[in-house]
This record gives C-alpha cells, sequence and structure tokens, in this order.
C-alpha cells in the first residue's frame, strides 16, 4: 500500500469517529438493550450487528422472532427491508470500480457488505472531493470509514445490552425507546419527496391495522400494501399536477 | 422466544437476504437506472415497511416497552422530533430530549399513581 492510500484509509476511519460513529452508536446501543430484553445472548447480538449490518432488518428480525412469526414471512420481510441497499450499491460501487483493473469482482462483492446508510450517503459526498479523485483512494476510505462504523456499533451495541441489566428501571424504558426514537426522527426528519411521506403513513397505517388480525404478516403487509399504495398515490399525484 | 442456535441460524439467513440486494447493486451497476418507476416502487416498499415496524414498536411494543404508557411514548416521539428540527437537525438533542421526557413523564406517572 503506497502512502497516499494509506492516508486514504486513515482519513476515512478519522471522518467515521466523529458524528457519524457517536449517531449509530446511539441507534446500537439501544439494539443491545432490546437484544438483552429479546433473550439474545451478547454473541447473537454481534453476530446479527455484522452478519446482517442494517438495523432496520435486525430489529426486524428481533420482533418477527419474539412474536412467533412465520421464518419464510421473516426472511421476506427482512430481506425487503434492506431493498434500499440496491440503489444504493447501484449508485456507489461504479464510483470505485470504473475502469479498475487492480480489483477483481468478489471484492466489490465483498465490500457491498459494508453499504449501509450512513456509509453510502457520506461517500457518495466525499467521492466528489479533490482528495478522493482517485480509485484505489476510494477504496481504502471507504474501508477505513465503514470500519469504524462498524466497530463503533458493535461496542456500543455490547455496552447497551449489558448496561441494562445494571440500571433502574425507568432508564432501562428510556434506553429501550432509543432506538425506535432514533429511527422516528430519522425517518419522518429525512423524509423529503411526497413518495416517502405517503410510504410512511401508508406503511405505519397498514402495520396497525393489520396487527390486531394478522401480526406475523403485519411488517410485511404494511411494506407490500402500504409501499404499492404510496406508489400508486403518487403516481396519480404526479400526473394531475 | 426459539432457542439461541436457532436464532443464529436465521441470523445467518437474514444476512445473506440483506446482502443478496448490496450484492445484487454491484452486478447491475452501471446498467439500470436508479430513477426508473421499478427503484421508486422498492424503494416505497422498504419505507413502508420500516415505517409499519416503528409504528408497531411504538404504539404495540413486546417485551420492556410494553410496560410503559402509550401517551408517554407518543409524546417522546414528538418532543424528540420537535427539539430535532429547532436545534437544526441534531440528532443528539433530539434523541436526548425524547429519552428525557420519556423517564420524566414515567416517573411523574410512578409517583402519582
Amino acid at each position: 500500500m503506497i502512502a497516499q492510500h494509506r492516508r486514504a484509509f486513515a482519513t476515512g476511519a478519522r471522518e467515521a469517529l466523529g458524528v457519524p460513529a457517536a449517531v449509530l452508536g446511539a441507534g446500537f446501543l439501544g439494539y443491545g438493550s432490546l437484544a438483552a430484553d429479546a433473550g439474545y445472548p451478547v454473541w447473537l447480538t454481534l453476530a446479527a450487528t455484522f452478519a446482517i449490518w442494517a438495523l432496520p432488518g435486525q430489529l426486524v428480525l428481533m420482533e418477527m422472532q419474539a412474536g412467533g412469526a412465520a421464518v419464510v414471512a421473516t426472511l421476506l420481510a427482512v430481506s425487503l427491508s434492506a431493498a434500499r441497499f440496491f440503489p444504493m450499491t447501484l449508485t456507489l460501487m461504479p464510483l470505485m470500480r470504473r475502469g479498475s483493473t487492480t480489483r477483481g469482482l468478489w471484492q466489490f462483492l465483498l465490500v457491498a457488505q459494508l453499504v449501509s446508510m450512513t456509509t453510502w450517503a457520506v461517500a457518495i459526498r466525499r467521492f466528489e472531493d479533490r482528495d478522493l479523485e482517485d480509485l484505489e483512494a476510494r477504496w481504502q476510505y471507504f474501508i477505513g470509514f465503514s470500519m469504524v462504523c462498524i466497530g463503533a456499533a458493535a461496542v456500543c451495541a455490547v455496552i447497551g445490552q449489558l448496561l441494562i441489566g445494571a440500571l433502574p428501571p425507568l432508564a432501562r424504558f428510556g434506553l429501550a425507546l432509543l432506538t425506535p426514537l432514533y429511527f422516528f426522527v430519522t425517518l419522518v426528519g429525512e423524509a423529503r419527496s411526497k413518495a416517502s411521506i405517503m410510504a410512511l403513513v401508508c406503511g405505519a397505517a397498514v402495520a396497525l391495522l393489520l396487527h390486531a388480525a394478522a401480526p406475523g404478516w403485519s411488517l410485511l403487509g404494511a411494506g407490500f400494501i402500504g409501499g404499492t399504495a404510496a406508489f400508486l398515490l403518487q403516481r396519480s399525484h404526479a400526473r394531475r399536477g | 422466544m426459539p432457542a439461541a442456535a436457532d436464532i443464529g441460524l436465521m441470523i445467518l439467513a437474514c444476512g445473506l437476504a440483506t446482502w443478496l440486494w448490496r450484492g445484487l447493486g454491484v452486478l447491475l451497476s452501471g446498467r439500470l437506472n436508479p430513477q426508473s418507476a421499478m427503484f421508486e416502487w422498492v424503494s416505497c416498499v422498504a419505507y413502508a415497511l420500516v415505517a409499519g415496524l416503528i409504528a408497531r414498536i411504538i404504539v404495540a411494543p413486546s417485551g420492556l416497552l410494553a410496560q410503559t404508557a402509550l401517551m408517554d411514548r407518543l409524546l417522546a416521539c414528538a418532543v424528540a422530533f420537535i427539539a430535532y428540527r429547532l436545534a437544526r437537525r441534531n440528532m443528539f438533542v433530539g434523541l436526548v430530549c425524547g429519552v428525557g421526557f420519556f423517564m420524566a413523564a414515567g416517573y411523574v406517572r410512578s409517583v402519582i399513581v
């Protein structure tokens, strides 16, 4: 590794160590506490964080398993909650790969596992900067950045898991609310397009309506029925106006 | 609750199911238009599913949160969001205010009842 690339790796790691790691850490602190509540041992919390590396999917899995949902329904719901990664890698990978002859396809398939909302958003913006014009520098930067994010998430999840038993009840409730609250603020705060706002409202409504009738299928229903409704509403709205 | 080994297997399967989207993006990168209608639909479905998940955890939670009051959980969301906006989209301020409010409300309830 030449000095320039080592620097890019260090730059990525350093830039992750501020706000990105802290915000992710808060989400995973709450996840750890929920995992303890759901009866996960620490190794399962870590396994889920490394293997899935998508907090919504990890929560879907935990919720549906706790509710005794069917295996197929759970797998489908977790997978669908991760569908957002498809357009993310689709747009990010060409920026690290175009014309690259030094790295094989399998390396890009491996590094795709590191893509998350946070790492994607930062990388897409940073790759426009002068210091990251070089493909190899981008690759190193992305790995450095992602490693710190995953490390911070894993450490915080374990802290949350161990902390929850030692806290008084009030603080335990607060910790358990941290992750849902984090997602609530992220979703509502970041929903800018009409389609995403409609998807939020329709998804929440369908999940709550279905919850009483078929709890094991309510999340899938929220995704398919709510998402399709939002998509169609937004289309007809766009055509009219 | 299923046994730990079963959860572990499901975690691996879910990891693979999640990775599929990431891998597919790599394989098709440069060949598909991310602005197409199909993408819009996929992102609507993913958004709605996560919104449904959060709505369910907040309105009808299982486990620890089931012991707390629905009104407190809803108000905590409102407080967190308002604080987040007032602090110019600062996630920390939002989370601290929301969780702080939630614990204070729980304390007040325990004293009154």
